[in-house]
């Protein structure tokens, strides 16, 4: 016999109930603007309801079907990253004072305890790479301590998904307060922490049948199934092959336009700028995302040490995929799949790599 | 301590630019704290040959006088800046340098042609003097303006925003056109500035800010190609508000092809 953990669908609207009578805010994907987007959410009938998707190489598509379910895509071109890694805030300002001086002030804006429901695996592991990354940053620190995260392992990877190979989905692992599996009737759900174990504990869950549990295990067999596989390649020797002939077809097929770095759950960077007020006694200070794409990611007095589209692929790619290792103990890539689906040219990094992965067999 | 004099002037444009100081607001008033505006004929003010410390300048150079015109501006000015499209490339009205058509063109739309006394080609400021700083776009909005009298009120050189529109629609969260809907969208080629105003309301970037840091025009227009645009529409994504823009004019004119030969045989609208 085995321990209640099954929710049914009719009965998911207790869980957002109970979210928000415990006082979060609970932000959920929907559909918005022929994507899936994480917006707040007030109740179950605003989840993407039958929605599937298509994702290809610059090209991602919403399909409306007759289906139950709530959570048959992969993904959309955000989901944490957003709301723990603000794309513009001000960090403090400083004020002139009548002798001369500056008084600085610090600028944080508290969040509210936030639930976050339909996180997937491959975003779970990479806001664990961004907390490792901001570790210490109080303006990062705030917004991710408001989390809770409720993860749905994913059942409809794309085409453009790779995360079984990268070994952070399609369930999801770890950093998750709870995890449900969607099911053609409902949810099993799992507790990922003492907060997920309480919140379980209030559902009103059933025993899952056994024909439950065994299209639990078809479901997950079948989401491994991925068509994408990261490819085999050494990432320490990635940034000794700066004149690798790939690079610069790279560079004639890409934009530069860092959508890929935009969109993706790991890359961090960002630039700080003055914001003075007109009457020049007030400015505030300001970061945004940035991407090694821009031309000022790389400005340092005077200089711009990559003032091409080939060496900011370079960049990007070992960095990502080879020194991020040295870094931060892995790569910078979850397996996602959005570099690839929101590239506007639609280039597929993997390709690049496999190439690279050729020249160490050699 | 004397405030620095400011003048804002007009050549071949539709007046638009000059609203981004006029619809500046409360911030008007403040900024008439900071600087004595000498010159500027839609606010009012009338000093054309006024010596001043910064020069906005709005507008193409379309006639001979203007050539003039902007000489002496210069030689009046510490600091100029050009604002707009049609200041920093040529603008809307540059679109006739392409067909060489000039003379027949005129002849076509105006009743009395002799009156018209106009260059064949338009050209931005730049092409004639010295230009310290270009605010790009159509319109210009007030940010940019402020955030340029800002920089030079500290004594620092305004910051040139050169990101792509790209960077700013992912920071405002907007979803790609392009890659949602295959809409050929300037974005990944044209410089911020406006806020990702256009894919903000789901419509595609046409680029009036005109291209941005490494614009990979080429590669963009390759891709228009295979989203189905035939060269034409290709040559007008980039040959419309910034059609004199070298990144934009080369691709463009890879794909454009000259149909006037009789000016006057139809409208062209589409």
């Amino acid at each position: 016999m085995s321990a209640a953990d099954f929710l049914p669908r009719s009965s998911l609207s207790s869980l957002i109930d109970l979210l928000q009578q415990q006082g979060y805010r609970v932000v959920g994907p929907q559909v918005i603007d022929g994507a899936i987007l994480y917006r707040p959410l007030q109740q179950a009938d605003q989840l993407p309801a039958g929605i599937e998707q298509i994702q290809q190489p610059g090209q991602y598509r919403l399909i409306r079907t007759q289906g139950p379910r709530l959570f048959s895509w992969a993904n959309g071109p955000q989901a944490l990253k957003p709301l723990t890694f603000a794309p513009r805030e001000t960090l403090w300002r400083s004020h002139l004072q009548a002798d001369g001086s500056l008084r600085f002030e610090e600028v944080i804006e508290t969040t509210e305890p936030t639930a976050v429901l339909g996180v997937r695996g491959c975003d779970l592991a990479a806001l664990s790479l961004q907390d490792q990354h901001f570790s210490g940053d109080p303006y990062y620190q705030q917004r991710r301590d408001s989390l809770l995260l409720i993860a749905v392992d994913c059942s409809h990877p794309a085409d453009t998904c790779f995360c079984a190979s990268t070994g952070d989905g399609p369930d999801a692992r770890a950093g998750y307060d709870l995890a449900l599996v969607e099911l053609d009737d409902g949810y099993r759900i799992r507790a990922g922490s003492p907060k997920g174990q309480s919140l379980m504990d209030n559902l009103p869950l059933d025993a899952a049948t056994p024909e439950q549990q065994q299209q639990t295990d078809e479901q997950h067999q079948k989401a491994c199934q991925q068509q994408r596989h990261l490819p085999a390649f050494e990432p320490s020797r990635l940034i000794h092959q700066g004149q690798h002939p790939i690079w610069d077809s790279l560079a004639e097929a890409c934009l530069s336009c860092g959508n890929c770095t935009s969109v993706c759950p790991s890359c961090f960077c960002f630039s700080e700028s003055e914001v003075p007020e007109l009457d020049g006694t007030t400015s505030g200070h300001q970061r945004q995302w940035d991407s090694c794409f821009s031309e000022g990611h790389s400005y340092i007095h005077g200089h711009r040490f990559r003032p091409d589209t080939k060496s900011r692929y370079r960049q990007w790619l070992t960095h990502k995929f080879g020194s991020w290792v040295e870094q931060y103990g892995r790569s910078g890539c979850t397996g996602c799949g959005r570099c690839i689906s929101w590239c506007p040219v639609g280039i597929d990094p993997l390709e690049a790599l496999t190439e690279l992965g050729r020249e160490d067999v050699e | 301590m004397a405030k620095p004099r400011i003048a804002v002037h007009k050549f071949s444009s539709c007046d638009g630019c000059q609203l981004a100081f006029l619809n500046l607001g409360e911030a008007l008033l403040q900024l008439n704290e900071q600087v004595e505006i000498l010159h500027f004929l839609e606010a009012g003010m009338s000093d054309v040959s006024a010596d001043v410390d910064i020069a906005f300048v709005e507008g193409s150079l379309s006639t001979p006088d203007e050539l003039e015109r902007i000489r002496q501006v210069r030689a009046n000015s510490q600091y100029l800046i050009t604002i707009g499209a049609c200041a920093t490339s040529g603008g809307l009205q540059a679109l006739r340098n392409l067909d060489g058509h000039h003379d027949e063109w005129r002849d076509a739309i105006y009743a009395q042609p002799e009156f018209i006394h106009t260059l064949k080609n338009v050209v931005p400021i730049a092409s004639e003097v010295k230009v310290d700083l270009e605010l790009w776009g159509c319109p210009v909005n007030s940010v940019q303006i402020l955030a340029a009298v800002r920089a030079l009120l500290f004594g620092v050189a305004p910051v040139d925003d050169r990101d792509r529109v790209c960077l700013e629609c992912k920071r405002q969260q907007t979803v790609c056109v392009m890659v949602t809907q295959g809409t050929p969208c300037m974005g990944p080629v044209t410089r911020t500035g406006c806020g990702a105003l256009c894919p903000r309301f789901g419509r595609d970037c046409y680029g009036c800010y005109g291209p941005s840091e490494t614009a990979q025009s080429e590669t963009l227009a390759r891709r228009f190609a295979g989203l189905s645009l035939v060269p034409d529409a290709i040559a007008r994504r980039f040959l419309l508000i910034n059609s004199q823009a070298p990144a934009f004019l080369q691709a463009g004119g890879v794909f454009y092809r000259s149909g006037a030969e009789d000016p006057r045989a139809g409208d062209q609208d589409d």
